[in-house]
C-alpha cells in the first residue's frame, strides 16, 4: 500500500502486517464482481460445449443491456441510499405511451425521445416525494409508484398489447455493429458516460459524499436534497432507455412489460459492489453484476437445467453480496483500529 | 471588514479587538429552553473554552454561530456587523468555519476530497457542477495547505475511512482552518481519540491564533482545555454563567463552576 501513512510516522511490525493483510482482503472484495464473473463464463464455458461461441455471447450481451441500463440509473439511487423498485413499471409505461402515441401503423423516430421522457418525469415525481414529501423510506415510496405506474399502464393500453415498433427501436435492439448488439453497445456508451460523470465532475464527487454521509454533506453546504433528486431523476431516464431496448426485443407493447426487472436491476447493483449503507460501488461493476446474472441465466439454460433454478442461484447471490458488504464495513473498523493502536501506542 | 467597530471588551480580560459576540441568545425547542439569554465574546487571535455539563446549552449556541439553527431572539455580531445566519453556507461565506463532533468526514472520499468538498473548481465554469475536476490542480491545492497545517505526512489520495480517528480528525481541522477567515469553532475535537492523537490535535489547536484566527473549543477534558485556552466561559441552563483566565491549576475551579458549587 506505498507509504504509512500514520499521524506519528511510526510503525511497529505486528499490527502493520495485521492490517496489510486485511488491506489485501478488501482489494480482493472490491476485485470480488470481475472474479465471479470470470469464474463463472470459465466454469459454464467447460461444462457446456456452446457456451462460448459467438453466437452464444452475442445473445448475452444483447439479453443483459436492460438490466445493464436499468442497473446505471439504479446504481445512482443507491449510492445516495436510496432504492428505487418502479423501474419495472416504467418500462411497461414508456413502451405502452410510445406505442399509444405515435401508433403501430406509422412508428415514428420521435419515439427514440419519448422512452426516456416517460422515464423522467416517473423519476422526477419520485425524487420530490422521497425529498420534499419528507417520506424517509424510498423503498415504499416506490413500491406504491410501482403499483400506480402499473395501473396507469392497463388504463392507458386497456389491457391490450399493441404489436409493432419503429424500425429505429428494432435495430437498437436486435441490430449490429461490428458483431456486437447494437443495444450492448449503446449501455456501453451510456456507461461511459455515467463513469466520466461520477468519477470527474464535481456533480459525481457530491453524490459520492451525500450517500456517504448525508448530514455531513448538509452541514458541509452540498445542495443535498437536489443531489439526491438527480439521482432519482436519471434512474427513471435510464428505465425509459431500458424501456426502448425491451420493446424493441419484444416488438409489441405489451402492459405486462418489464414485470420482474427491478429485481434483476438491484440485484446487479448489489452483486456488482455497490453497498447499500450508500456511497460505495463503481459503474464498472454494476456492468459486470448485470452480466453475471445474464451468465447465470443462460448457463444454466445450456445446461438444461429448470430455469426456476436460476432465480435460487441468482436470490443466493445477493445475500452472499450483502454479507460481503457487511464483511467488508467490519474490515475496515479493524483497519481503522489497528492504524489508532499504532499511533497511540 | 473596514467598517468594523473598534470595540473593546470591557471587563479588561483582553485589549484585543472584538471578532465575534453574541448577546442575549435564546432558543427553545417546543417547552425545553435550549438558550435562556446566553452571551459570548471572542476577540482576535483568542481560543475560549466554551464549558458546561451536558444540557447547558453549549451545542445550541454552536449551532447558532454556524448557522444550522436559528434563534428565537439575540443578536450575534461578526467584526461589529450583525450576522444573519440562515444556513451552514451563509456561515462559511462569512468566514467562520465548523468541526463538527464525531469526526465529521466522508468516510468513502479520499483526503483531499474531504478537504476541498464544497470548494472544488471546475472548468469549463459554465458547467457548474457538471463541470470537471482537475486531479493535479486539487494535488497542488492540498500541498499547499498541508505543510503550514501540519497534516503533510497524511497522504491526499488515500481514502479517509481507513484512517484512524486521529488522522481523520486532523484533516477536519485542516479543512475548517485552510477556509476560516475569522472563526474556527471545535466541537469535542478530541473526544474520540488517544491520548498521543489527543496531542497532536491540540497542537494544531495552539498554533491557530499565528493565522489570525479566533477560536471556540468545546470540551469535556479540562486539562485539555487548560492546555489551549486562554479564557474559558461556562454555561449552565441556557445561560453564560461565568468566565475564567485559564492557568495551569484552575481545573477545580472551572468544574466547580459547572457543577454551579461555589
Amino acid at each position: 500500500m506505498g507509504a504509512d501513512v500514520d499521524i506519528a510516522g511510526k510503525s511497529s511490525g505486528t499490527a502493520t502486517g495485521r492490517r496489510d493483510a486485511l488491506s489485501i482482503v478488501l482489494l480482493l472484495l472490491q476485485a470480488g464482481p470481475i472474479i465471479i464473473l470470470v469464474t463463472l463464463v470459465v466454469a459454464f464455458g467447460l461444462l457446456a460445449p456452446h457456451f462460448i461461441s459467438v453466437r452464444n455471447l452475442q445473445n448475452l450481451l444483447a439479453q443483459s443491456a436492460i438490466v445493464c441500463a436499468l442497473g446505471l440509473g439504479q446504481f445512482l439511487v443507491i449510492l445516495v441510499r436510496g432504492v428505487d423498485v418502479s423501474v419495472g413499471s416504467v418500462i411497461a409505461l414508456s413502451v405502452v405511451t410510445v406505442a399509444t402515441l405515435t401508433g403501430v401503423d406509422q412508428p415514428s423516430s420521435i419515439a427514440l425521445v419519448i422512452y426516456p421522457l416517460v422515464g423522467l418525469v416517473v423519476g422526477l415525481i419520485n425524487g420530490l416525494l422521497i425529498v420534499k414529501g419528507g417520506i424517509p423510506q424510498p423503498l415504499v415510496v416506490t413500491v406504491a409508484m410501482l403499483g400506480i405506474v402499473a395501473g396507469v399502464v392497463l388504463l392507458i393500453s386497456g389491457g391490450n398489447t399493441l404489436v409493432g415498433v419503429s424500425p429505429a427501436v428494432h435495430w437498437l435492439a436486435n441490430g449490429k455493429v461490428l458483431g456486437i448488439p447494437a443495444g450492448a453497445l449503446m449501455v456501453l456508451i451510456l456507461a461511459g458516460l455515467f463513469w466520466l460523470l461520477l468519477r470527474r465532475t464535481q456533480w459525481g464527487r457530491w453524490l459520492y459524499a451525500v450517500g456517504g454521509n448525508p448530514d455531513v454533506a448538509q452541514w458541509v453546504g452540498l445542495p443535498r436534497d437536489r443531489l439526491i433528486m438527480s439521482a432519482y431523476a436519471i434512474c427513471g431516464t435510464t428505465a425509459g432507455i431500458a424501456g426502448m431496448l425491451y420493446h424493441g426485443r419484444t416488438g409489441s407493447a405489451s402492459p405486462l412489460s418489464g414485470v420482474g426487472y427491478e429485481l434483476d436491476a438491484i440485484t446487479a447493483v448489489v452483486v456488482g459492489g455497490a453497498s447499500l449503507f450508500g456511497g460505495r460501488g463503481s459503474i464498472t461493476n454494476v456492468l459486470f453484476g448485470a452480466l453475471i446474472i445474464a451468465t447465470i441465466r443462460s448457463g444454466l439454460q445450456q445446461l438444461d437445467v429448470s430455469p426456476f433454478w436460476s432465480s435460487v442461484a441468482i436470490g443466493i447471490g445477493i445475500l452472499v453480496a450483502l454479507e460481503l458488504d457487511v464483511l467488508r464495513k467490519h474490515i475496515e473498523n479493524r483497519i481503522r483500529t489497528l492504524r489508532a493502536r499504532q499511533v497511540n501506542q | 471588514m473596514s467598517a468594523a467597530s473598534p470595540e473593546r471588551i470591557s471587563n479588561g480580560i483582553s485589549d484585543k479587538r472584538l471578532v465575534l459576540s453574541v448577546r442575549e441568545a435564546r432558543k427553545a425547542y417546543g417547552f425545553v429552553t435550549a438558550l435562556a439569554g446566553a452571551s459570548l465574546d471572542l476577540c482576535e487571535g483568542e481560543i475560549v473554552a466554551l464549558l458546561g455539563d451536558n444540557g447547558a446549552g453549549k451545542s445550541t449556541l454552536i449551532k447558532a454561530i454556524t448557522g444550522i439553527v436559528t434563534l428565537d431572539s439575540g443578536a450575534i455580531e461578526l467584526d461589529g456587523r450583525p450576522l444573519r445566519l440562515r444556513s451552514p453556507a451563509d456561515a462559511r461565506a462569512s468566514g467562520i468555519e465548523t468541526v463538527f463532533q464525531d469526526l465529521a468526514v466522508f468516510d468513502n472520499l479520499t483526503v483531499s476530497d474531504n478537504f476541498l468538498i464544497g470548494r472544488e473548481q471546475t472548468w469549463p465554469r459554465w458547467l457548474g457542477p457538471l463541470g470537471f475536476l482537475s486531479a493535479r490542480q486539487e494535488q497542488r491545492q492540498w500541498r499547499e495547505h498541508a505543510s503550514a497545517l501540519s497534516v503533510s505526512h497524511v497522504s491526499p489520495s488515500h481514502e479517509i475511512g481507513l484512517m484512524s480517528g486521529g488522522q481523520r480528525q486532523a484533516v477536519a481541522v485542516a479543512r475548517a482552518v485552510a477556509f476560516a477567515r475569522r472563526v474556527v469553532i471545535l466541537d469535542e475535537p478530541t473526544a474520540a481519540l488517544g491520548v498521543r492523537e489527543s496531542d497532536e490535535i491540540l497542537t494544531m489547536v495552539r498554533r491557530l491564533p499565528e493565522r489570525g484566527l479566533s477560536v471556540i473549543i468545546v470540551s469535556h477534558n479540562m486539562d485539555h482545555v487548560v492546555r489551549v485556552a486562554d479564557r474559558a466561559v461556562v454555561m449552565r441552563q441556557g445561560r453564560s454563567v461565568g468566565e475564567m483566565d485559564v492557568r495551569q491549576g484552575v481545573q477545580k475551579d472551572l468544574v466547580a463552576m459547572i457543577m454551579g458549587v461555589t
